[in-house]
């Protein structure tokens, strides 16, 4: 691959980093990463992929911009209010960087779509909202060796970690999903918008470690702040032999949405 | 006796003090909404009530968060 003039300008931050180079720009231009969720995570990550030149940006979601999204989605601006997320995130991406090609998919990931999509991509970047998803996400990769980042966001709290195959899975952590209503979302409990921005940002800092693969990623160990007190605390942890999906005997060797059990408080 | 939890230390009574109890002082709500490492190993909540803390133990509550999109 050979860079035009414009790129060695564009990319010259990159270029000058002696851990990235020349040769990690181009893996950054040949990389594929998809953002699941242009939300308050997928919009800071997709903001700083398009910008640090990943060549390919997949994008799901569903929904339509809505105007309680802005504190926080910042891809997204008031005139795309009622636009489907994926297209104004595409626009965004383009203008940030036309060396970027746009995927959009404007449906839920689902057990049926979501090994065909996965498939397309070399790195998954959990954004979404509810934790059938997110279980299934984490399934999905275990289950077909693909590397995803986990995040999670609530009112000044994020947490994140980051899955490579053979490593500690989301599930090994937590066993399935909470029971409905007791943990609560965004739209219920609040969230400062830029701990969405922090978050998501760390995401993709790991996506771009994930395709140029330098540094430490944060696999097996689960990064946690907070932001009032701005604290950031890393856990590790281990393996768990008993998980249902990685562990010694894996009760789940087929992908299925998991239903969240309805809460007994 | 001395714990740590969640990186900090914590003095607690030393009479058996199990995972449960230690949850219920630190006013966590409901065992479903977290997930327990006891010296790096992850703990099964059916058994959160029959295992007994001892001196320098570490825990570590990690609590389901959601996010992104809505």
């Amino acid at each position: 691959m050979n860079f035009t003039d414009i790129q060695i300008e564009r990319y010259s931050r990159h270029i000058i980093l002696k851990d990235v180079g020349v040769e990690g720009q181009i893996k950054l231009l040949e990389g594929k990463v998809l953002v699941v969720g242009a939300g308050g995570l997928g919009s800071p990550a997709a903001l700083y992929l398009a910008a640090a030149g990943v060549g390919t940006i997949g994008i799901i979601d569903n929904d339509v911009v809505d105007i309680t999204n802005l504190q926080r989605q910042i891809i997204h601006t008031t005139p795309d209010i009622n636009r489907p997320k994926v297209i104004s995130a595409k626009e965004k991406i383009e203008k940030i960087n036309p060396d970027v090609k746009v995927k959009t998919y404007h449906e839920l990931l689902t057990t049926d779509n979501i090994n065909d999509i996965f498939s397309e991509y070399d790195f998954i970047l959990d954004g979404t909202d509810n934790f059938p998803t997110k279980f299934l996400i984490n399934d999905a990769c275990v289950l077909s060796g693909k590397s995803f980042s986990h995040g999670g966001i609530i009112k000044f709290d994020g947490q994140t970690m980051t899955y490579t195959p053979g490593n500690t899975c989301y599930r090994c952590v937590f066993n399935s999903p909470p029971p409905k209503g007791l943990v609560p979302s965004c739209s219920q409990a609040g969230v400062l918008g830029s701990v969405a921005g922090i978050l998501g940002t760390i995401q993709a800092t790991e996506a771009l470690k994930y395709l140029t693969g330098i540094g430490e990623l944060l696999t097996n160990r689960f990064l946690i702040f907070n932001a009032l007190s701005m604290s950031f605390r890393s856990v590790h942890f281990n393996r768990n032999e008993n998980c249902p999906v990685c562990g010694i005997n894996p009760t789940i060797t087929e992908l299925k949405l998991e239903e969240m059990p309805v809460c007994d408080l | 006796m001395k714990i740590k939890v969640n990186g900090k230390d914590q003095s607690i009574q030393k009479n058996a003090v199990s995972i449960s109890d230690l949850l219920k002082l630190n006013k966590v709500e409901s065992i479903e909404m977290v997930s327990v490492q006891l010296n790096g190993n992850f703990i099964d909540k059916k058994i959160f009530d029959k295992i007994s803390l001892k001196e320098n133990d570490e825990l570590d509550f990690l609590y389901f968060m959601g996010g992104g999109e809505k």
